[in-house]
């Protein structure tokens, strides 16, 4: 069956894997596997896959067309292209503060959150304690609530503190949705350490301080490199939590984006926001792809739900 | 946790028996490490939730007025307020069918890919771009790409399927393209990695009995999947109701896409009426637990078990 391969389309590159895989594992697979992949059902579902990447290409492309093109009305393309709207964008929106501000927030959330919640995974990991199954939950209620349902309440605390509109808000209400992600990110990478390790070092007279920067740390940098990664595309992408404390000074990229988009009168021309986007996208597709070396997609999902289920 | 904690050197018989027992309980000095994140949980999200629980029993003045209601005022406000009221039902009637449509549409999906070929990395590293796109960005392409004279319209124009462009912006629709681009990669992850976690041996046992494919899915794959659905459906349906940016951006914000979490901005930054503000988020969670409590009571029916394999 290798041989009858298709001679057309879309259909192929899916034959010609399953024919890969026939090869390494013949004898894994059952007997006329094969009429699983139903002509319809195929053609179903790559019809799915190519209408929701062509509205996907389409939104990545027209924006980037946009953010490059001048006298762009009622044309397919723009009359003329120009990297204008780049320099404009970075002057009318002072775009070097608002990056600044982006990475202090983005760098500041993951150093604290890191310290905060490798300690509080290893615990959860190794350790059985009263009231642990509470102690999970009350990790795991701000990851699983819409971030606006308890984000007005605390941006009013922020208010009532006078942090409104500062840095240390934005700081402040986007560790919350963090710390229990690295918690739950951190978990699953300390119960893989196998605890003879420690032990021995217990043994051997180590402290747990000892233990921890000299035993634990090094073996749990993938991790926390992982988590941090995660954490920065989080707080870079976070809106809600952000917008609801922030203010001109404090405004982060996505937020800054919003407040143009919607200022009042539409004064803003379209494609300076496109160009301001498009940095955007650039830096999160940087980050994701070096985050997607470290952690496979699935595998984290996994996780969440594994721990979720708890 | 005192005794355990404090530094003991000291040891009187009955104190170290004490420790002794606490610690062969689990509880000793280690647990420290537990504080800074117990802190910032109680601190940042136990103490501002209650407290803006408490808020909604404090109505300002001109709620008070209005409704008459004493502590209850924002509540009556709420529920007799058409304008607040009716964004329960326009939310959910665009968070629930976009939830159903991304779960429906992964179970194919994942089903399809989930063996390995060619290419399978490239297009889940494809899938993951959506994250990176961010509200914003989606909005803002959505509005040029299939707006009035975006390409979409003009390309459907220019092979005769429409006269007129359609309307696929500013309106219910655009808000629901904008939640199923950046929901559906994420329900496609979680649904394929609850379907990794289905033991194939099961299903080559039914097939073996001689079971079609109809047959298989029905009776085995979809019980074993149905946890997994209504996770996914749960947490797709939170990334849905919770829409904000996009209802503003590429939807009718005073019309058909005025949804619940608007209603509470404007409370909170036009009126500056944080206790109105803090109950529409508190009935924001009310309806959203509702919702969930349903799907988890659907799932309750269901087979509840071991799926064999990793999952």
């Amino acid at each position: 069956m290798a041989t009858q391969t298709a001679p057309i389309g879309v259909r192929q590159p899916d034959l010609r894997g399953r024919s890969v895989r026939r090869a390494k594992n013949a004898a894994a697979r059952a007997p006329g596997e094969r009429s699983l992949a139903a002509a319809p059902s195929t053609w179903f579902v790559w019809a799915g896959t190519a209408a929701f990447f062509i509205f996907l290409i389409g939104i990545l492309v027209s924006v980037v067309v946009d953010s490059f093109g001048k006298g762009w009305f009622s044309s397919w393309l723009p009359e003329t292209f120009t990297t204008g709207w780049y320099s404009g964008a970075w002057d009318t929106f002072g775009m070097a503060q608002i990056i600044g501000v982006t990475l202090t927030v983005a760098v500041l959330v993951i150093v604290v959150a890191v310290l905060i919640g490798v300690p509080a995974a290893y615990l959860l990991a190794r350790r059985t304690f009263p009231f642990k199954k509470a102690v999970t939950l009350l990790f795991l209620l701000p990851v699983m609530m819409p971030p606006i349902t308890y984000g007005i309440p605390l941006a009013t605390v922020m208010y009532n503190f006078g942090l409104g509109r500062t840095l240390t808000a934005v700081i402040l209400v986007n560790l919350v949705p963090s710390v229990p992600f690295v918690i739950m990110t951190m978990t699953p990478f300390i119960e893989q350490i196998n605890p003879t390790i420690e032990n021995a070092a217990r043994m051997s007279g180590a402290s747990i301080a000892k233990v921890f920067t000299k035993i634990l740390f090094p073996l749990l940098i993938p991790g926390v490199l992982a988590a941090s990664i995660l954490v920065l595309v989080r707080t870079v992408g976070m809106f809600e939590l952000t917008f609801l404390v922030s203010g001109p000074q404090s405004d982060t990229l996505v937020v800054a984006m919003y407040r143009a988009m919607t200022a009042a009168g539409g004064g803003t021309e379209r494609p300076l926001i496109s160009s301001m986007a498009v940095v955007y996208t650039v830096t999160m597709m940087v980050i994701l792809i070096i985050a997607l070396r470290f952690v496979s997609p699935t595998q984290l999902v996994a996780r969440v739900k594994e721990s979720r289920e708890d | 946790m005192s005794a355990p904690t404090a530094p003991g050197r000291a040891r009187t018989r009955s104190t170290a028996s004490l420790r002794h027992r606490l610690a062969e309980r689990g509880v000793d000095k280690s647990l420290w490490m537990l504080v800074p994140a117990l802190f910032f949980a109680v601190a940042l999200f136990i103490y501002p939730f209650s407290y803006g629980i408490g808020l909604t029993f404090q109505p300002s003045a001109a709620m008070q007025e209005k409704w008459g209601a004493g502590v209850f005022s924002n509540y009556v406000g709420f529920f007799k307020d058409s304008f607040v009221f009716d964004s329960i039902w326009l939310t959910m009637r665009l968070a629930l069918p976009v939830a159903l449509f991304n779960v429906l549409a992964s179970v194919p999906m994942a089903f399809k890919l989930r063996r390995r070929f060619r290419g399978k990395k490239l297009l889940t590293t494809l899938l993951v771009l959506p994250i990176t796109l961010g509200t914003v960005l989606t909005a803002q392409g959505l509005l040029i790409f299939a707006g009035r004279q975006g390409w979409l319209n003009r390309f459907l124009i220019q092979i005769g399927v429409i006269d007129q462009p359609l309307a696929l912006v500013n309106n219910y629709l655009g808000v629901v393209f904008s939640l199923v681009i950046s929901g559906f990669p994420f329900a496609f992850l979680l649904i394929s990695s609850y379907l990794s976690g289905i033991d194939p041996s099961i299903e080559a046992a039914a097939k073996t009995m001689g079971a079609n494919w109809a047959q298989r899915f029905r009776r085995v794959i979809l019980p074993l999947l149905a946890p997994g659905l209504a996770t996914t459906f749960i947490l797709t349906f939170v990334l849905a109701f919770s829409v904000f940016p996009s209802a503003r951006l590429v939807g009718d914000a005073m019309g058909s896409t005025r949804v619940m979490s608007l209603m509470a901005f404007r409370a909170f930054g036009e009126q500056n009426d944080y206790p109105m503000a803090s109950t529409i988020a508190v009935m924001m969670g009310i309806v959203e637990l509702v919702v969930i409590a349903v799907v988890l009571l659907w799932r309750s029916f269901m087979y509840k078990g071991s799926t064999g394999g990793k999952g």
